[in-house]
């Protein structure tokens, strides 16, 4: 079969020197664009809407079907103006938005500042139950349009002004420079009024305003995008359409690669990574994307709240072999944490090679001593309690214990604690049940490093499992917001960043990347800072 | 036979409200099903409680179990995570398994019963050893092993079947499927109807059929076969609604969209609307079958007929 295939390349190739024809994998070419690409694909959780959509395999769509007014440098990172003409502020906290002229949503609607104010309007409201409501909670007005407790008092958001078709204002409740920069987030994606006529039928077919259109979709099993031939924008896709396939098991997924169904996996198994050399070659990839993975504390808990816990908590960081673990377990898919964000931010944007120090380094002998100096362990042993459904949390976290017995010559210190579900994992978590240390995994939702420290470490933070406070950082943050030079507010970021560092808020493990195969058909594959394959620069011979 | 039937339908009554109300226990033990609904973020409390709302969690238990009862009778089972319909999720996945079931029975009931026969009639023989042998080693490799072991030579080796099954998922497409999931039952019918074919061999009645000059393939198909298949009888109803609920494996190597992949999703995301739902489904689909493999007693062995 593989002869078979090879033989077709070989005649294609001719085919295309000869007449400059696209050679379409069965699934027909659609002319001058080329031909369709087929995809990996997960069902995602939620409705697909901007607002509601916080996984990736949601993410993944809209990300082909929508343009927001920021847009993330597929290698980069950096926000760059998309839809935006410009963004203005003179105080960081009152910014106006000026849309650019000419985009149009795929069923023709223009594209207008009401289109974005309706749906940030409509995401913000509690009545819509969208997931990511609190992206707009910095607006004025959210607490009205979705109080925490009871029922909303408004519709509408107040600091949201349309002031002409194109033009439109935003007013904060607090200073937050960076705040232009969260706006490539999926959350922040402008909607056509077909989407509030009907909504039904939007979420059956979302029309957005990206580079492609969904052609069909059957939910759970297979979504059609097509290029859409009309875009405006200056990032048209490369290629006729994507297929996503709904696979359950990304080993199938790569089968069916090997097999020559499929053209793209944008998650190799990790039982598959020693033969993916092999079987791929150079049509493998493996970068750094948006996340950690760390082990967070339950500060709520006094026995890991007290005098001397930072030692402890040191003490154990030092105790695990990171760079053994990344390297055979993971196969060198992961990196080493030496800070708490991620590469994919660069040295401007905030990331520190090495900030971590001493503490993120295999010391078996000094972890024991400093453990010993904090007052041991609470109760004499840690349980790393992690869900084991998903993400083969299970092997590295006896991995992660292992390397802990071994450092401190205690068979018994370290015990993983698997909880069955992601579900129930969240639920324990959420009720504060956790008696050591837990898995937190943070994928970032832009690559600001704002994004890595405040909503993790910020007292109250929505993902502050931990319960975490510190006077210290919280006014490291609060100063960091408040400056409108980014250079010093991303400086100031990493003192609030030092903070977490020297109590050792949470334990760094190690930065994940992204990994994606594909067939000989494809050219040009990229994965972009969230791991997500960029669709539309990919070329199908 | 009439009030047998009936007395046997009134039994499936308890039997239906002590499954379905045990499942609904379990998935609501696992705890609270919002909290994984926002990802690694926790949900804010004013959705969590819109949200609870709408999916009628904030009820103490008993309630959240009559009022979802109450609706499973007018046909609605209620509203997945993702906003659609556990009823259009089951219009999709119950026709793909059906279909995936279909072919394993019928491996079970061509291949299984007829190697059967054959061993069972030739007792001792090199094909008889040779089957038992062959059985013994189907039964005891895992189903994921016969499953990747197959996808791996037939669909990336060979290219004689495509890996994963689309997802219309055809009888074409399902056959490879539907044999790795038939592999380790139709083990144990051909083994089944072997023993009992041996058995009743030497039985007296067939010993008179074949005294009074009946054609061989008269006793072994009007005598020997028909009593001999009681317990095949047995096994392949029981089997029925196994299979159906025990697909998961399978139809996770072969990326097939069927029950036990909704099943495994809804337990993953603590979806309790899609796993009572479709296990209540199951459960009914158990219990007639039952029902049609009693009936079928009475019609292989009148002697069996109650009342």
């Amino acid at each position: 079969m593989r002869g078979a295939t090879h033989a077709r390349w070989a005649v294609c190739a001719v085919a295309v020197a000869l007449a400059a024809t696209a050679c379409g994998g069965g699934d027909g070419g659609s002319g001058e664009t080329g031909a369709v690409l087929s995809a990996s694909w997960g069902d995602p959780q939620n409705p697909l809407e901007p607002s509601n959509t916080n996984e990736v395999q949601g993410g993944k769509v809209l990300d082909m079907i929508f343009r927001g007014l920021k847009r993330y440098d597929p290698e980069t990172g950096e926000a760059q103006d998309m839809l935006a003409d410009s963004i203005e502020t003179k105080d960081s906290r009152n910014f106006t938005v000026r849309v650019k002229n000419g985009w149009t949503f795929s069923n023709g609607e223009k594209v207008t500042a009401q289109s974005f104010v309706d749906a940030w309007n409509y995401g913000a409201s509690l009545k819509n139950n969208q997931r990511n409501a609190y992206f707009f909670g910095y607006i004025e007005g959210y607490d009205e349009t979705h109080p925490e407790k009871g029922e909303q008092t408004a519709d509408t958001l107040s600091g949201l002004k349309v002031t002409d078709e194109l033009t439109f204002t935003i007013a904060l409740t607090q200073k937050f420079s960076t705040f232009p920069d969260t706006l490539g987030y999926a959350a922040f994606a402008p909607l056509p009024q077909a989407f509030f006529d009907d909504h039904d039928a939007w979420v059956a077919k979302p029309v957005g305003n990206g580079p492609y259109t969904v052609d069909t979709y059957t939910k759970g099993s297979q979504m059609s995008l097509r290029a859409w031939a009309d875009y405006p924008g200056n990032d048209k896709a490369r290629n006729g359409g994507v297929d996503l396939k709904v696979y359950t098991d990304n080993n199938t997924a790569y089968t069916d690669l090997l097999a020559g169904n499929l053209d793209l996996v944008d998650d190799v198994p990790a039982s598959q990574l020693k033969n993916v050399k092999s079987d791929l070659g150079d049509r493998y990839l493996n970068t750094p994307a948006g996340i950690i993975q760390t082990l967070a504390f339950p500060f709520y808990d006094k026995a890991w709240n007290k005098t001397g816990s930072e030692k402890v908590r040191k003490g154990l960081s030092m105790a695990i072999n990171r760079d053994q673990i990344t390297e055979t377990l993971f196969v060198k898919t992961r990196t080493p944490a030496t800070d708490w964000t991620s590469p994919v931010l660069g040295k401007d944007g905030g990331f520190q090679d090495g900030l971590c120090g001493d503490a993120c380094e295999y010391r078996p002998d000094e972890a024991k001593k400093l453990i010993q100096e904090g007052g041991g362990l609470p109760g004499g042993k840690v349980t790393i309690t992690y869900n084991a459904d998903t993400g083969s949390h299970k092997d590295w976290v006896d991995a992660v214990c292992n390397s802990i017995n071994n450092a401190l010559d205690n068979e018994r210190a370290c015990a993983g604690n698997p909880v069955g579900t992601f579900a129930d994992f969240r639920n324990q978590i959420t009720q504060q049940k956790m008696s050591g240390p837990f898995r937190a995994g943070w994928q970032m939702d832009y690559p600001l490093i704002q994004n890595f420290l405040q909503p993790l470490y910020y007292t109250n933070a929505s993902s502050n499992d931990g319960k975490w406070s510190n006077n210290d950082f919280d006014e490291f943050v609060d100063r960091a917001n408040q400056e409108t030079d980014t250079a010093k507010a991303v400086g100031l970021f990493q003192q609030a960043e030092e903070v977490v560092r020297d109590n050792m808020a949470a334990i760094p493990l190690w930065y994940q990347n992204g990994s994606a195969g594909w067939s000989e058909r494809l050219s040009d594959v990229k994965l972009n800072p969230f791991s997500v394959p960029v669709y539309d620069q990919i070329k199908v011979s | 036979m009439g009030r047998y039937v009936v007395r046997r339908l009134l039994q499936m009554i308890p039997v239906f409200i002590g499954a379905t109300m045990l499942i609904f226990l379990m998935v609501n033990v696992m705890g609270d099903p919002i909290a994984g609904l926002c990802g690694e973020r926790k949900c804010d409390p004013a959705t969590t409680a819109r949200l609870k709302k709408e999916f009628g969690l904030d009820k103490p238990l008993w309630q959240q179990y009559l009022t979802y009862m109450g609706n499973v009778f007018t046909g609605d089972f209620g509203t997945a995570f993702n906003g659609q319909k556990v009823t259009e999720l089951m219009a999709t996945a119950f026709p793909v398994t059906i279909r995936l079931t279909l072919i394993a029975i019928l491996f079970e009931i061509v291949i299984g019963i007829a190697l059967g026969v054959v061993t069972g009639l030739r007792r001792g023989r090199p094909v008889d050893t040779g089957v038992l042998l062959l059985t013994l080693v189907v039964i005891s490799v895992p189903t994921f092993v016969t499953g990747l072991l197959l996808q791996l030579l037939l669909g990336v080796q060979w290219g004689w079947i495509s890996p994963s099954v689309s997802s219309e998922a055809p009888f074409d497409e399902l056959i490879v499927p539907g044999l790795v999931l038939a592999s380790v039952s139709l083990a144990y019918v051909t083994r089944l109807t072997r023993t009992s074919i041996a058995e009743n061999r030497r039985s007296d009645y067939v010993r008179t059929a074949i005294a009074k000059g009946l054609p061989r393939h008269r006793v072994i198909t009007r005598h020997l076969l028909r009593n001999s298949l009681i317990p095949v009888v047995t096994f392949i109803g029981a089997d029925i609604g196994f299979l159906m609920g025990g697909a998961i494996v399978t139809e996770r190597i072969f990326n097939i969209h069927g029950v036990g992949y909704q099943i495994y999703q809804g337990i993953l995301r603590q979806n309790t609307q899609t796993v009572v739902g479709f296990v209540t489904v199951l459960v009914l689909v158990f219990l007639v079958a039952n029902l049609v493999v009693d009936l079928l007693y009475a019609v292989l062995d009148p002697r069996i007929r109650y009342a």
